[in-house]
């Protein structure tokens, strides 16, 4: 298989415009180039379905800095080439290697540099201080053997501390750019920080950039909290916490920094999620022993049944489109998946292998349910369509749990633990292929991974 | 069987320090001296017997745990002011929320059964934790066992 395979007819997507970050498109005229007609020359593009096994050579010469930017412009540079690295599917040249500098946005490189040294693609970037003391990026990325520029050159204008946020917004446009596929980088992760002996572990609530960077802490571990999930925005977590001596479902707020125990009722709650439109969340109320779930509307703080019986019904997840949930029962006798129409009605069971399975999480992309399975003692994250077939195992270990998925659906996030009084949790990922499992970067012992959406 | 309890509370001292690199909290299995005031949490821990003991994924209560519960309720209608909180904990073979839910279980069950006993079910609340308070650290079913438990706590009154 080749890594990078050529097809006619793909197109960039215009970069979405931002608040927070100012982020524009710069057409190739600006070089004075006219786009070469489609059929004359298919462009670069690398194919993520079914796993890249040899990554995509880079070319990612040092920015062009401006005045005084020397130190930020390389940092930039180095956490794109980080993310790229990363993922998996490119590989960023050893600078060591380049016979020439990045060169200005503006001109055309001497593709010939970069011919020689195999660089499929070569990203060209600038950045500076503007007058009013804000960051100003330029980006454009080229297809070396095409010797034609890869969409439209981006800009990028933020305030000198979202630097890293300029970095993975060039990244994803690079991952766009070369798979077709929106990319992941800009994007945060929430967590539960780890720390202390094993039978009297402190387990907060923490987020952090999906690359480990910018950790921040939102319980102080006082009482044990568990689980966090994004809202739809990344604007709110839910997740719960004993602060009033039993689990209870909690919602906050991440501008205003303001916690709210969700409900009033007597009953512990927990596995909390959002729905896609972020009005709603889903959770589990425990009533005599007996588990539901139970979806509650923000605005009017309502809460409506969707399950009931004898048995443990919880971990329920929305598909993207909002019209269904998949949850885990032990109605039959053990852990299995089910689907139910959102407001409730009749489920469908649509696990079957052997052993047990929980913790399902419906794709972002819509087509694949994560899970984890259980069996002859060992804990695997897996997929399966929406309908339960096609079942596939993704990893193995002695405890692998709670997978989460990259906002653009191609990555899973999980906890792993070994055995023994001494282990703790640490969170890995893998790709929703199977390759390229490795540990996140993280500030130590983790669990519970949440990914947000791509941030705005 | 009073006489029994300790020697048997002994035994899974004994067998939580063999699997542990951690100290393990004694409060509840050291055996009581004979000077404890029968009405004092120190007695209902160590005599009465705080906890009960379930099986993988179950929350029944057999002839053991039994016998533990109708000790509890017979303490606790001698001892009328006091209230506990039931704690219902699962091993670590499990997922998280599902071990939430499976404790939650746990707990109703001892706490439905010191009702039946006839404690007034004001005086008892229940929790859950899961998986996320082991009390025996190593990874082996002997640690497990001693994890999947239902355990009454005294939330009032003086704690010696």
């Amino acid at each position: 298989m080749t890594t990078a395979r050529r097809h006619s007819g793909a197109r960039l997507r215009a970069a979405a415009g931002a608040a927070a970050l100012i982020f524009a498109a710069f057409g190739a005229a600006a070089w004075g180039i006219l786009p070469a007609p489609a059929a004359a020359q298919e462009p670069l593009r690398i194919e993520i379905t079914e796993g890249v096994i040899e990554p995509m050579p880079i070319a990612l010469p040092e920015f062009a800095p401006g005045a005084g930017a020397e130190g930020i412009a390389q940092e930039v540079r180095a956490v794109i080439a980080a993310d790229l690295t990363g993922s998996g599917l490119f590989r960023v040249i050893d600078p060591n290697a380049y016979l020439a500098p990045g060169g200005s946005v503006d001109a055309r490189p001497a593709f010939e540099n970069w011919r020689v040294i195999n660089a499929e693609a070569l990203g060209v970037g600038e950045l500076g201080y503007g007058d009013d003391g804000r960051l100003s990026a330029r980006f454009q990325l080229w297809d070396v053997f095409g010797g034609q520029p890869l969409g439209q050159g981006i800009a990028l204008r933020a305030a000198p501390g979202d630097a890293r946020r300029i970095a993975h917004k060039i990244a994803d446009q690079i991952h766009l750019a070369l798979t077709g596929e929106p990319g992941y980088f800009d994007s945060r992760v929430a967590f539960v920080a780890e720390s202390g002996p094993k039978n009297a572990r402190e387990k907060r609530i923490a987020i952090m950039d999906q690359d480990g960077a910018n950790v921040r802490y939102i319980t102080d571990g006082r009482s044990l909290a568990l689980t966090p999930r994004f809202s739809p925005t990344g604007e709110s977590l839910v997740y719960i916490s004993w602060a009033t001596g039993v689990p209870k479902v909690v919602i906050h707020d991440l501008r205003a920094q303001r916690s709210e125990v969700l409900g009033s009722f007597p009953f512990m709650s927990f596995a909390p999620r959002f729905s896609p439109d972020g009005g709603r969340v889903l959770m589990s109320l425990s009533d005599g022993g007996n588990t539901d779930i139970f979806e509650m509307t923000l605005a009017s703080r309502s809460l409506r049944r969707l399950t009931s019986g004898p048995a443990i019904e919880t971990a329920p997840s929305y598909s993207p489109d909002g019209t269904q949930i998949v949850f885990e029962s032990d109605a039959g006798g053990a852990q299995q998946l089910y689907v139910m129409p959102a407001g409730g009605g009749t489920a469908t069971r649509i696990s079957f292998g052997d052993g047990r399975y929980g913790t399902p999480v419906w794709s972002p992309r819509g087509d694949l349910i994560a899970f984890t399975k259980m069996l002859g003692g060992r804990f695997h994250i897996g997929v399966m369509r929406t309908d339960g077939s096609q079942e596939r195992l993704l990893t193995a270990s002695w405890l692998d749990e709670a997978p989460t998925w990259a906002p653009n659906g191609r990555v899973l996030m999980f906890f792993r633990e070994g055995p023994g009084a001494a282990s703790a949790p640490q969170v890995w990922r893998v790709d929703a292929t199977g390759r390229n499992l490795r540990r996140a970067a993280m500030p130590g012992a983790a669990s519970d991974p949440s990914w947000s959406a791509l941030l705005p | 069987m009073n006489l029994i309890r300790p020697l048997a509370f002994g035994l899974m001292a004994l067998g939580l320090a063999a699997c542990s690199t951690n100290t393990p909290e004694t409060t509840s299995v050291a055996p009581a001296p004979q000077s404890l005031d029968p009405s004092s949490v120190a007695y209902f821990n160590a005599e009465v017997g705080d906890r009960v003991f379930f099986g993988t994924d179950r929350s029944t209560l057999d002839v053991e745990a039994q016998s533990t519960l109708r000790r509890q309720a017979a303490w606790l209608l001698d001892n009328p002011t006091r209230t506990a909180v039931i704690e219902g904990h699962a091993d670590e073979r499990g997922t998280r929320e599902y071990n939430l839910a499976l404790g939650a279980r746990r707990a109703s069950a001892v706490r439905n059964f010191l009702v039946a006993e006839g404690v007034p079910a004001g005086r008892l609340s229940s929790v859950t934790f899961g998986k996320e308070r082991p009390e025996a650290l190593c990874s082996a079913e002997s640690c497990w066992s001693l994890n999947r438990r239902g355990v009454t706590v005294m939330t009032d009154g003086p704690t010696s």
